[in-house]
Formats: C-alpha cells, structure tokens, sequence
C-alpha cells in the first residue's frame, strides 16, 4: 500500500527548480553563451527630447571588432496613425520604444545599437556614432506635460481636439454622483501624489540570440512572456513566428516589468547583420533610466458619507504618468480604486499623460495601488470626521457577492469581508502603541486575469510524469503544479517533474501577469490530466479485459471496480506505464485553453510605524496582511507574495522615488539611492491566508501575486498620520518631507 | 579602450616610485569599493592601479607604547572590528568605519579609502576629524604628517600632492574619562550615504567635559572639524544649554546642499539633531571609560 | 591590453585564469570560469548578488579586480555544497521557501554562511543587518531571515 496520503495541495513542497536555484546552477538570462558570441550594447540618447536629423554610423562601422550596427532604419516601421495592439501594448510605441525613430523621448532612449567582438570594443564603437540631434523643450512631470504651453511629445495625439500630451481617458459610472453626494453629511476631498517607482528586479535585462543564415532564429532571455518574445520580436524585425525559437530563461525577478521587449529585437537583428550569436545585458543604470517604472500620478478622491458611515457618492481623478509613448495604467487606478465597496454611485476617471521620461511597464497590479492609496487616505478621514473605526466604516461598506462594481463586474462569492473580519479579531488590532506610533489601515482589489494558457502532461516509460506548461515561473508556480499533478495522480510529488517550455514545445500561453499564472495553468494541467488518468484507466482495462468504466483510479493506482472488484491485482502508474507500448502506445495529454473565471482579489493591511521625529524617520514596526487566496495550493509561496508585495509597498511608501535632475536625467539609477528596503529595515510580516475557494476554477484558486501590493502604501500613510495626527499627501514620505511638515504644535498633539 | 596597468607592490618605495611615475594617470587601490564603482561609470580611467594591499605597513594595525593606535591605510573594516582593543578605546572610530557600505563592502573598505575618496559624506572621516587623527603620506619627497582634517579640500579632492599615498592614520592616547561616538542619518536602516554624519571625541573629569572635539560630515564640501560646538562643551557639565549651544554652533557651520539625499533645511536641522545624540553616547562611555 | 596570468585557488582547486587588468573577480567567474552561479545585479556593491569568499571573507565580487586573487582563494555559491550534499543553508531554504525568483540566493546563501561560521547563534537583528548589503526584491526578507535563524539553530543542535 501506498503509506503517502498524496494529498499535496496544501503542503509546502520542495520546488521542482529549488536545488538548481541554491546551488546556483539555474540559468538566468545572462549566464549561457554560445560558440562564437559577441556583445551587443545600445547607444542612448543623451538628451530628455530632441529630434533625430541623422545619425551617422560609418566611424563605428568601421572600428576593428565591430560586427554589426542597427539603428531605428533596421526595425519594422509602424505608422503613428494606425493602431497595432499586441496585448496590452501598441507595437507602434514599442517599435519606438526599443529604437527611437523620429525623435527621442527621454535621456536613455536607444538610439543605435552596436555588435562587437568584446563589451569594449562595442561601447567604443557606440561612442564613434554620431547623431546630429536638434535639442527640444521638454516635460518630465506632469504639472509641466499639461501645461498649455507644454511641449508636446507626439503631434498626433490630441486632446480637446488639441495637440497635447494626454494621450488617453477613461471613465467608470455608476448612479447619480450629485444625488450620491447631496445625501451625504460629510463630504471629504483630497489629492495626492506619487512618484514612479521601478520594479526593482534584481536581474537586469539580457538576452542572447542567434539568427542563422536560414534565418532560424533562437531567443534565449527572461521575461514574463516567451511568446511576448516572439511575436513582439517577429514583429519588429518581420522573422514569421514559426522561424523563431523564444528560450525562457530562468527569470530574475520581474513584478511586470518584464512585459515587454527592450534586448530581444535589437539583439536579432545585430545577430543577423552580423551572422553571429550576440548577447546584450543591460547594466543597473540601464535599467533605471531606460525601462519601465510605474507610473507617477496626481489624483483627487472625493468621497461623501452619511452620519451611520454609509458611503454615498466617490469621485476619483487620477493623472498617471505613461513616459514617453501612450499607456499608462489607468485603467487599474480608476477600476480598482472604489472596487473593494459597495457605493451606489460612483465616477472614476483616468487621463493618460505622456512625457519626457521612459515608458512605464507593468508594476503588479499595474495603477491599483495608486487608486488605493487616495481612497483609502480619505476613507480614514470620513472615519475620523464620522469617529467610526477605520475597519468598522470599511466592514459596513464592503462589497460582497452580487455588490456592482463601478468598473462593470456583479461580484461571485468573494472574501473581502473575511479579510476585513479577520483584521478586525486579529491581536495586531489592539496591540499597544507606545509614543509617537501609529497604526493605518487599508483594502485593496486587484482584477485578476485568465487568459491563453497550454499544458503538455506526459508519463515517462519509468511511469512518472512531465508537466510542460508556458508561463515563466517567477515566484514557485512549478512548485504549486507539481502539487496539483501529484495529488491528481495520486503520487508523490517528487515524481512530477514540472518545465516551463519554449514557444516551440509547448502551446500558446499568455504573459506571466495579472496574477494569472497559476490559476490558468491549473486548470489547463487539471484538464491534462484527467485525461491521462482516463487513459492510464484505459489501458489497465485492456490489459484485464474490462471495460474502462470499471476501473477507477486512486493513490495512483488503476483498481478494477463495481462486479470486477477484486478481480485483478492494482496496477501502479509505473506497471501500466510498462505496458503502454502494447497497449496502444504513449500515454500524456495536452490542452490548450482561453481560461476564464479568474475573478478579482482582495485584500486587507494592518501596519504599525514609528516615527522618529526629530530626523522625520519613519519605520514599519509590524505589519499584518489579510488576504483571500482562494486556495493556496503551496502556501509558502502564498505568504511569500504576501510578504514580498507588502515590502514592495512599504518601499514605495517610505523612499522609492525617481529623482531628475535639472537636465532632465534620472539622478539616482542604482540602487545606491533609488532606496529599496534592505534587510534590517524591515520587521517579520504576518500573511495571514484566507481561502474562499473561488467557484469558477478546479482547485478554488485565486489569483494571489498583485493584490498584496494594492493596500500597502495607504496602510502606511493611515499608520504616520495615527502616530502624528499628520497627515501627508505625497509619497514618498522620506525623511526631508516629514519632518518638514512637522512643527512644535503638531508634536505636542501628538505626544 | 584605454589600456591599464595593475600593479601590486611589496614596498611603500615601489608603490610611491610607480604612483609618481604615472602623473596622474594611477590610482591607489585599497579596498576598490569606490574606485571600481568609479571605474565602471566611466568617472575614472586610470591608466595604473597601485595595489597597496601587499605592503605590511598599510596592512597593520598597531597599538603603540603610549597607548595610541597606528592604523594602516588599507586595513578593512572587517580586520578593524576583529583587533581586540581597537574598539574599545575608539568605539566611535570604530562605528563610523563600520558603517561604510554592507558586510561585504567592510570586507574590503577601508579608512584610507575613504578619506581619499574625499567625499564630504564619509562615514569614517568626521569620526577620525573628531579623534583627532592625524595622517602619515609618503611621496617622492618623503613622509609628512598632517592632522586628517587638513586632507579634504573639496568634493573628490585632497590635498595630498602628486605622487603621495597614505600611509597610516594615527590616534592619539587616550585620557582616562575619554570616549567617542560617531552618529549618521540615513533614509534606511543600512546602504545608505550619510546625509549628515556626526562624530563626537570628548574627556569627563567629575562629570565636567575636559576635552571635546566634533567632527560634521556631509554639509559642506568638506568634512568639518567644528570647533564652536567643542568650545560649548568644554568646561560644561553637558548640561541641556551647553548641548543646545553645540547643536547651535553645528548648524551654524552648515553650507550644505539640496541633492538626491537631503535638503539644505533638513541637513542643517539633522546636525544639530546627532549632534545631540552623539554627545549623549560618546559622554555615557567617556563615564564609563 | 596584456592579459595577466593570475594563480589563484577556487573552491579549494588550485585555478589559473588569464585577465585583463580592469576585469572585475566577477567578470572572471562569470565569463572564462564558467561560473554563473554569482550574479551581477548592479556592479556597484549595492546588491551583493556576486557575493564570495575572499580568504574567508564576505566581499562583492564585483567590487574586486580579477587580480587581487593572486594567490588568494575564493569561494562561491558553487563550492557551498559538499558534493551531493547541501549545506545546511541550502537544505533550509528550500524547505521554508525563502527564495522566489531565486536570483538573489546564491548572494544571500554565501552572506549568511559567512554570518554562521562567525556567530553560531545570531539574534534575528544580526542576521538583517549582516544580510543588509543583500537585496531581495521577492520575498520581503522575512523568510530568508527565518531560514537563517532556523539553520543555525539546527546546526547548534547538530554540533552538540
């Protein structure tokens, strides 16, 4: 008998890829080579906006060692006026993202790209390029952008039927917002900044490439998406997707980030001028002047209640900033903003400005935790105007199943309440605060994706199982597939191997985003293999000469059942395995599916600060996040989202923050003085899990990545002004503003 | 490309000898964690690196017949913590070396690095400024001596003349009733570039400051040697008013500026802040020592 | 440029490697050594990703010229285990998840066996601040922290 319950979902498995990871034998983007490589690297423009008269590569060309140059001439044009949508992506703005055409948008934006025998010889060869540039005004943030005398990034786009550099709107409606808020007794309206902050991924971004004169073309790089490789490489350098092989590479941190292409085009063509492989790596600086951040953001929230906290009417607008090229997630600040409550009406608007900075990428829950952290600042305040606890005004208002939400959905079964309850009953709640300590709390949603996903579940002749799926595993989703497998089969885990295939051996599978990765692979595995375990039945019934309704399947063992019990001796996996060649050859199963059924998540933060307030230092003392999973299929990893979001937050709330310069270059690209939180800034995190399985997926997961990140920053700033009676409108709240906004009145308050 | 030389001499005579040769084309690597920085930026493309770590004096430490210290150019961080008397007599000199960078970073930074980076934010400077160290350089033209407080001239700059290279820092002995301290502000717990830096050197007799010295780093283009806020101290009890006076004085020697890390208003108020709580930890030991 | 010929000792193998004056200690593991288990995350000494052992020493790799290892000796995260078998720190960190993406491990797995073979019984602030040059953008630290803590205790348990 088998004496392993196989009960894995649930359990803290060991992760398929851990030993690689520990002994540092995994494979990141920058640590393979080939034969007869050579180094890539990208000449950046100097300014934050000047038209591009010419560029003039013949110098560069002709220095010893040069292979190859390419600049925008070499990428496949897309015209402004016609719009190509890859995602969520325009391939207009991203041809011109990896390579300015027309003009460059921002201090750092490619120019030319250089491929050389050594990293040397092509940042020489970089420096040999001349560019004659014509110098523009330029608008960094977005007070400047949408000044009406502004320079204007992009002829073509308009506002008001203006040039201008609002380069979108949207707006979400729900009721009478005046009726809403003329039944209100307390009306409270603020606005709030936020800096862009950058994902802050550990791996910076790197590829390697080789087109073959065939013009087979193979990929190997990390991102969140191998087939976002190849269709957005296909697309701007016109190699047809079949000729392309996208490699992922164990991927380094990503927090969306690693959405879109920045190497990969460059990269190809430079390998197919110079007919050899070529790797690009970006350096630190790189990365912080040249790929996304999230957006920075002016927004203004309104919110009216009545005298029993009943919230009547919101208002939200909120300006994001999209860098130099159309995008901003205003979608998520605007849709994810009043979604955690039930109001009856709402208006919620989003504008999407461009200026002279780099594009912003996807940052996990891309704009919701700009949404979150206004209308949660002001929630406190009807709180405090109303003196209803902060949790009591946000349990009375939550949504629930059937709530509306202004941005579209009637919710299912959800557990926002169980997270607000949970913080509610926690010990955090009413834990002592000593002076000058504060206590905030928030909520947070976040949509949630499904999406394109494709699974491959094979058993091995040994009678184990391979599990190839498509999305890049960034956080320990392999680990979480194994379980499912395991425990479907009836095995133990250690028997499932689980491999993140390449676009050539594993069907189309959407981008590592949206918090999608395990709930789409789920249930595209789930399918896969029940339609392996109705094959190992059937082969177990040929081989006893029953019917394969007779036969059932339990602690991976075929067992012939009904009249036949008993009958014949179990068969194992391995022994049908054995005899899969006679009895009708390979046994696996793949499915391919458009998941749908992700639904949003929610969550809620309990965080504690001290502030000192003589040097305006704020630290995190405790903090405590509430989330509905769904399930948590492997709960280590779980609570690692949990935790790893909540830093992430605190570090936007406290120091994270791009600074220009007066030239308008990013004065802190490293990680010197771009301030992530360090080890000892931060305390132990409590996750505290709450599992109400969603109704729509096999197992009852939820999405689990992004939502962690949504509250945080609102938490913290409820948490400064509890230990301050201060309240402060903009972030970061770094020491020099803190302790600017505090006077002797204000301590005295507070003491 | 330019093309560089390493060089890792065994004498002081031959690294001096290969420096002055290079006219100021070498560099003096010690523990490399600003050159290298430097190097990859593209601020710096020395055409020789002078390795100093293989030449016994810049290595040791050395606690002298009278009581003081001898403590080599390039002895790390890490090396220092470990002397089993160093941190007693100097925990202020101590702390400020050691907070220079991460573990890693301490594995190779040394003091004399960081005095010859000359940046006005180094940690280890306004400590030493406050002990009273003084500096050993060896050039084509022989040894001198200087206090380390003559060494910064400006942002990157020393006054140590072409060819030079520091040799050792010297401490002074220590008066019984002695002790110091070193305090910086940083946004985060750790990693960060002190925005303003403090070190505190004073002597109690009878619970009456005898003796005082503070250091001030990071609000100016040099670090400071404040002598108003000594003069407050000394001769007081370290009362309430003669700390208030030398948090006064160090705000008053404030010319700083508003960068990525701090503002001139907040460097200015944060001064006088750590000068506080130095003075409070450096005379808590000094009662003790 | 001439390359120089440096004799060094890596993992505890007598190793020669040719380099260029300017190369750094990682571009030299990474590139002709083969060793990519020691990352580069920012080449300034702010990340501590290249984390090694310089003579028994924590440094950043990337803060070190390939020739200062003459006749030093190195270790990386490839000499961590002993043949089949993980360090004790390997083994931890696995079973309480305290890596994500797992970049940053290798760095974080060096620094914290340096910590243990100095201080047997560190408190949870020893461990962060000795950990501080090591960024991890993944799991907010508390599980690394964790893991540390609990293989020192083990190997307390283990040594007694």
């Amino acid at each position: 008998m088998n004496e392993i319950s196989n009960k894995w979902i649930g359990t803290n498995t060991i992760r398929p890829d851990g030993a690689d990871k520990v002994t540092g034998r995994a494979a990141y983007a920058a640590d393979t080579s080939m034969p007869g490589m050579i180094w890539g690297r990208v000449l950046r423009s100097p300014h934050p906006h000047a038209r591009i008269k010419s560029i003039d590569t013949s110098k560069a060309e002709a220095l010893q060692g040069v292979k190859a140059v390419v600049t925008s001439k070499d990428i496949v044009e897309f015209p402004v006026d016609k719009a190509v949508p890859l995602g969520i992506q325009d391939m207009r703005w991203m041809s011109r993202n990896v390579m300015a055409r027309e003009k460059a948008l921002f201090h750092g934006h490619p120019v030319a790209a250089v491929a050389a025998m050594s990293e040397a010889i092509a940042a020489e060869a970089c420096k040999l390029i001349e560019v004659d540039y014509e110098v523009l005004p330029w608008a960094i943030e977005i007070e400047d952008a949408i000044k009406p005398d502004a320079p204007i990034l992009h002829d073509f786009v308009q506002f008001e039927g203006k040039p201008s550099n609002i380069a979108g709107t949207l707006e979400h409606k729900l009721g009478d917002i005046e009726a809403g808020f003329a039944k209100a007794d307390v009306v409270i309206e603020r606005s709030f900044t936020t800096r862009p902050v950058h994902q802050g991924y550990i791996e910076t971004h790197a590829c390697l490439v080789s087109v073959l004169s065939d013009g087979k073309t193979t990929i190997w790089s990390s991102s969140q998406g191998q087939f976002m490789v190849r269709a957005m490489t296909s697309l701007l350098t016109g190699i047809p997707q079949s000729s392309i092989r996208a490699i992922p590479a164990e991927i380094g941190g990503g927090f969306g980030g690693k959405t879109i292409v920045y190497l990969e085009p460059l990269a190809t063509l430079l390998s197919k001028k110079s007919g050899r492989p070529v790797k690009m790596v970006m350096s630190r600086e790189e990365v912080m002047r040249a790929t996304g951040p999230t957006s920075g953001s002016t927004s203004t929230v309104k919110i009216g209640a009545t005298k029993d906290g009943t919230i009547v009417a919101a208002q939200g607008v909120f300006y994001l900033q999209a860098g130099a090229f159309p995008g901003s997630p205003i979608r998520g600040a605007a849709g994810c903003a009043f979604a955690p409550y039930n109001i009856a009406n709402v208006v919620s608007r989003g504008f999407d400005v461009v200026s002279n900075r780099s594009k912003v990428a996807a940052y996990r829950a891309p704009g919701a935790p700009i949404g979150a952290y206004a209308v949660e600042c002001v929630l406190d305040e009807i709180a405090e105007a109303l003196k209803i606890d902060p949790l009591d005004l946000r349990i009375k208002n939550a949504a629930r199943e059937g709530t509306k939400a202004a941005h579209g959905p009637v919710y299912p079964r959800i557990g926002l309440l169980e997270t607000m309850e949970a913080a509610r009953k926690h010990p955090h709640y009413k834990a002592p605060l000593g002076k000058f300590q504060g206590r905030g709390v928030a909520s947070g949603y976040w949509f949630n994706a499904g999406g394109e996903s494709s699974a491959q579940v094979n058993i091995t002749e040994d009678g184990n199982v391979v599990v190839t799926t498509g999305h890049p595993d960034i956080g320990g989703s392999r680990a979480a597939i194994a379980n499912i497998a395991a425990e479907l089969l009836g095995i133990d885990y250690r028997r499932v191997s689980v491999l993140i295939g390449d676009t050539a051996t594993v069907g189309y599978s959407n981008l590592t985003g949206g918090s999608r990765v395990l709930f789409a692979s789920a249930i595209v595995v789930t399918d896969s293999a029940e339609q392996v375990i109705g094959q190992l039945k059937a082969r177990a019934a040929k081989i006893w000469g029953i019917s394969a309704d007779a036969v059932v399947w339990e602690n991976g063992e075929a067992r012939p059942s009904g009249d036949h019990t008993g009958n014949f001796p179990t068969m194992t996996l391995a022994e049908i395995a054995a005899k899969a060649s006679e009895t009708g050859g390979p046994i696996g199963a793949g499915v391919q599916l458009n998941t749908t059924g992700a639904e949003g998540g929610f969550s809620t933060h309990i965080c504690d600060v001290e502030v000192d307030v003589d040097l305006g230092i704020v630290r995190v003392l405790r903090y405590t996040s509430f989330q509905d999973v769904g399930r948590a299929i492997h709960p280590a990893y779980v609570e690692g989202q949990i935790q790893g979001g909540a830093v992430q937050g605190i570090g936007w709330a406290l120091n994270e923050e791009y600074i220009y310069n007066k030239k308008g270059h990013v004065d802190n690209p490293g990680f010197l003085d771009y301030r992530m939180p360090v080890c000892s800034d931060m305390p132990m995190l409590d996750a505290v899990m709450i599992e109400i399985p969603n109704p729509k997926h096999p197992q009852g997961v939820r999405g689990v990545g992004e939502v962690p990140l949504v509250p945080v920053m609102a938490a913290v700033a409820n948490a400064v002004h509890s230990a301050l009676g201060k309240r402060y409108y903009s972030l970061p709240m770094s020491p020099p503003k803190v302790l600017e906004g505090l006077d002797e009145g204000t301590l005295q308050a507070a003491e | 490309m330019t093309d560089m030389r390493y060089l890792a001499p065994s004498t002081l005579d031959e690294a001096v000898g290969a420096f002055a040769a290079a006219a100021g084309a070498a560099r003096i690597l010690a523990g490399g964690t600003d050159l290298l920085v430097q190097m990859r930026a593209g601020m710096v493309q020395p055409g020789l690196i002078v390795d100093i770590k293989k030449i016994p004096e810049l290595t040791s430490i050395e606690e002298t017949a009278d009581g003081g210290f001898v403590v080599g150019a390039a002895v790390s961080g890490a090396v220092l913590y470990e002397h089993p008397r160093f941190g007693e007599v100097w925990p202020g000199v101590l702390e400020a070396i050691n907070l220079i960078g991460s573990t890693q970073v301490q594995g190779r930074a040394s003091a004399g690095g960081n005095l010859c980076n000359g940046s006005p934010a180094g940690d280890s400077v306004p400590a030493m400024i406050a002990a009273g160290a003084t500096v050993t350089v060896q050039g084509p033209n022989g040894r001198r001596q200087m206090p380390v407080e003559a060494v910064p001239v400006g942002p990157g700059r020393t006054n140590l003349t072409p060819g030079e290279i520091l040799v050792s820092f010297t401490l002074p002995p220590r008066a019984k009733g002695s002790s110091d301290a070193y305090l910086r502000m940083i946004p985060r717990t750790e990693m960060d570039i002190a925005v303003v830096g403090c070190g505190v050197n004073l002597t109690l007799k009878d619970g009456v400051c005898t003796a005082a010295r503070v250091g001030l780093g990071a609000v100016a283009p040099t670090v400071l040697l404040v002598e108003d806020a000594a003069k407050a101290l000394i001769g007081s009890k370290l009362d309430d008013a003669a700390i208030e006076a030398a948090a006064a004085a160090c705000r008053a020697a404030c010319r700083p500026i508003d960068d990525k890390r701090g503002t001139i208003v907040y460097r200015t108020k944060v001064a006088g802040v750590l000068l506080k709580r130095t003075v409070a930890i450096a005379a808590d030991r000094a009662g003790r020592a | 440029m001439a390359k120089l010929h440096i004799s060094t000792k890596i993992n505890g193998e007598p190793t020669e490697f040719l380099c260029d004056p300017n190369d750094s200690m990682l571009d030299v593991l990474r590139g002709p050594l083969a060793l990519t288990g020691s990352k580069e995350g920012c080449g300034s000494g702010d990340c501590g990703a290249c984390s090694v052992m310089l003579d028994g020493r924590l440094v950043c790799s990337c803060l070190m010229l390939a020739a200062e290892a003459e006749g030093h000796e190195i270790e990386t995260i490839e000499g961590m285990a002993e043949g089949e078998k993980l360090h004790p720190l390997q083994q931890k960190f696995l079973e309480m998840a305290a890596l994500q993406c797992g970049i940053c491990t290798p760095g974080v797995l060096v620094a914290s066996k340096a910590l243990l073979e100095k201080n047997q019984n560190p408190t949870e602030t020893e461990v962060r601040y000795w950990l501080a040059g090591n960024l991890c953008r993944c799991t907010g630290y508390d599980k690394i922290v964790r893991a540390v803590l609990d293989t020192a205790a083990e190997m307390r348990e283990a040594a007694r």
